[in-house]
């Protein structure tokens, strides 16, 4: 198997803890896995991406080339258009319908919609309020994860343990949190695929 | 054989540990902060003792570091590109004196400047200062080379500088780690003053060793497992990659070369294998993240000889970070797009954080600087504040280098500009702003300094700054009169206050530090979570 995975958000959302914990699974499962991801300045509020690559074979580059991920996961709905270009043709795009407005030239939301509706393939839902339902807005990342689990070609409970793995450290409020937010989104994704 | 998931950076800290450094120097600088960080994080580092404090800047780390390698023990001293520069007197020197113990020098650049204010490739340096030089193609070659390479430098008797970009240094794999090596003896040099004191009479000598001793790195390259040859049955061009330039090379032929390829990642170049490959195919493409260090050398000025592409003749773009992509359209491979980038998507440019005392800082120095109508003169740092470039702020006319903002103000005012300002931050000004303060001082220069502190090195990520609490003191020891040092809270309820303070001081003629002091919104939150738990 080979998946490649384009993570993108806004600076702070959490798309790196969706790494950490697809990463953590992939290492469980014996997989190979490359994840690319930006520091720095850009994550202030601006764009950021991580570029994630999983396979049962070595990996050579960290990046992955045009036109070839099986999947975008997205923290934001702009966001997830941002990366189209890497995108399979026949590939998948998850992403939150909240946007997130931080500047003042953000588009009308019906517009960046009516793009997402010429996708072939994508799953769009408002991850926050799922969140919300399930215990806590700050778990908006993880019910997005659970929404791409069905996808990743990991299994269900590998990424569990990543989540216990990655949150153990903060308790197991955190971790249950987590766990309930997995499964929220998990279930939701399986119920519109 | 433990695997591990680290991030490059990570991998060459872990590295480090296990190959028994007693020390790590560094100024944090994307995208290289997280070498130092992972070593103050970790428990064997803790239980050693191994020295993991942050530095003032990069060329007092160096020269800790190089203290260090005097005294017989291993040390990594790691910096961003740029870092290089500010470091680059002992770099320089210390490829003239040597080490004792084994030294790596860690340097993370940056090409298409995702974090920063040029691309230079420091391997320029590394040919500037003529010692060796490592470039991993992969995290688990990256913990290899930190592994083995300080008893490589132990054998060569020079540092080793080891390049990473940001690709590398921020990127996760799987990393197959080795055991833990005991710390060296402290083991002062027997005969260390003609080396360690770089008189000319002792420098001549120790240049003509670093000289003779280009003979035997190159040998160390030739025989340096780092350095692969992959013959293939298509000669019409040979390929010659350096770091992970590889994996995008790799990335394009799944099913194997089909040209013969060297893979570099060890420096002085291979002559032995750079003859084989140009010897035996007709033209030469270089693949190279950075600069076209490899391709110049063997094109040379007038281009004769061998048939070279790359970089230079625009098979590559000149500038900007290769990518898989880029590398597959050199190679004439055709890259498919199915879905281009939707005309309502926007630029979403970073911004200071809501909340963030840097913000009310500018908010109050923009309205007093409109009442100059454009005579005043902003001159910026490099932090979080840099940002204030952007709109809604529009606050600053330059940024330029570490510290830069106080020297070039003072140079405008020294040329008539007034009301010359400077706004820098806490961690940059005990990095490089103290001693152009001093320059201001002795001159009674007419400035204006706004040390926005937020006790902390925000933009990397909240590291310790190096004059939390100090800084009123600092300013005053370098001779600033206390009555024009000037702490404020920037709060919107203090904007009246604020602004008349930042009126008085413009209008005084000498040297006024203003510091609007208010901790970091990232540290603060971090700090309240900590201490909920």
């Amino acid at each position: 198997m080979k998946t490649d995975i384009i993570l993108s958000g806004v600076g702070g959302q959490g798309i790196l803890s969706i790494a950490a914990v697809i990463g953590e699974a992939a290492l469980k499962e014996g997989l190979y896995m490359k994840q690319a991801e930006v520091h720095g300045m850009s994550q202030r509020g601006g764009d950021v991406q991580s570029n994630l690559r999983l396979s049962d074979e070595p990996i050579a580059s960290d990046l992955i080339p045009k036109g070839h991920a099986d999947m975008i996961i997205s923290l934001e709905p702009m966001e997830s258009l941002r990366y189209l270009p890497y995108l399979k043709k026949e590939g998948w795009l998850v992403t939150n319908s909240r946007p997130f407005v931080n500047i003042p030239n953000y588009p009308e939301i019906e517009k960046v919609n009516a793009e997402l509706d010429r996708l072939p393939h994508k799953v769009v839902l408002d991850v926050e309020e799922i969140a919300k339902e399930a215990g806590s807005i700050r778990a908006a990342n993880i019910v997005m994860l659970g929404a791409a689990t069905p996808f990743l070609g990991i299994d269900y409970d590998k990424i569990e343990a990543g989540i216990r793995h990655i949150f153990g450290r903060k308790g197991e409020d955190i971790v249950n949190m987590n766990l309930k937010a997995l499964k929220a989104g998990y279930d939701l994704a399986q119920s519109l695929r | 054989m433990e695997k591990h998931l680290f991030l490059g950076d990570e991998a060459i800290a872990q590295a480090a540990i296990d190959a028994g450094i007693s020390g790590v120097y560094a100024y944090p600088g994307t995208p290289s902060t997280e070498i130092t960080e992972y070593i103050q994080g970790s428990p064997v580092a803790k239980e050693r003792g191994i020295h993991c404090r942050w530095s003032a800047n990069e060329k007092t780390a160096m020269e800790a570091a190089l203290g260090m390698c005097y005294a017989g023990k291993r040390a990594l001293c790691c910096m961003k590109h740029v870092g290089l520069n500010v470091a680059a007197d002992c770099f320089m020197n210390a490829a003239m004196s040597g080490i004792n113990g084994g030294m790596i020098i860690l340097t993370a650049d940056d090409p298409s400047m995702h974090s920063s204010q040029n691309e230079q490739d420091n391997r320029v340096y590394g040919n500037f200062a003529m010692i060796p030089m490592l470039e991993p193609s992969s995290q688990q070659e990256a913990y290899d080379m930190v592994y083995s390479g300080f008893e490589l430098s132990e054998k060569l008797g020079y540092p080793i500088l080891l390049r990473v970009t940001t690709r590398m240094a921020h990127s996760r794999a799987g990393v197959v780690t080795s055991p833990l090596k005991p710390e060296n003896q402290m083991n002062c040099p027997v005969n260390g003053r003609q080396r360690f004191i770089l008189l000319p009479a002792l420098a001549r000598k120790r240049f003509k060793s670093l000289l003779v001793s280009q003979e035997v790195f190159t040998k160390a390259s030739e025989n340096s497992g780092y350095n692969k040859y992959f013959d293939a049955p298509n000669k019409d061009l040979g390929i010659i990659t350096t770091g992970i330039a590889f994996n995008y090379l790799s990335e394009n032929y799944p099913d194997g070369f089909e040209h013969p390829v060297l893979k570099i990642s060890q420096y002085p170049l291979p002559r032995k294998q750079v003859e084989r490959i140009v010897n035996e195919c007709k033209e030469i493409l270089v693949l190279e993240e950075g600069y076209p260090v490899v391709e110049e050398q063997l094109k040379g000025f007038l281009g004769k000889g061998v048939t070279v592409h790359g970089r230079l003749d625009g098979t590559l773009q000149r500038d900007g970070e290769l990518t898989p992509d880029a590398v597959g359209k050199a190679l004439g491979k055709e890259i498919q797009s199915y879905y281009a980038i939707p005309e309502v998507v926007e630029q979403r440019p970073p911004a200071l954080c809501q909340g963030c005392g840097h913000r009310d800082m500018y908010e109050a120095l923009n309205e007093v600087i409109a009442e100059y109508n454009g005579a005043a003169k902003v001159f910026g740092d490099i932090g979080c504040y840099t940002l204030g470039a952007l709109p809604p702020f529009r606050a600053i006319d330059s940024c330029i280098d570490m510290g830069a903002s106080i020297t070039m103000a003072k140079g405008a005012s020294d040329a008539g500009v007034f009301p010359a300002v400077s706004v820098i931050g806490d961690s940059t000004f005990t990095h490089s702003g103290m001693t152009g303060l001093l320059d201001c001082v002795n001159e009674n220069t007419n400035i204006t300094i706004v040390i926005s502190d937020n006790e902390t090195t925000a933009m990397t990520g909240g590291q310790d700054s190096a004059g939390t609490g100090r800084l009123e003191s600092i300013c005053a020891g370098i001779g600033v009169d206390p009555a024009h040092i000037r702490v404020m809270v920037p709060l919107k309820k203090n904007y009246e206050e604020m602004k008349s303070i930042i009126r008085e001081e413009i209008e005084y003629k000498g040297v006024s530090v203003l510091i609007p002091r208010r901790e970091c919104i990232q540290t603060l939150t971090r700090k309240k979570k900590a201490s909920k738990k």
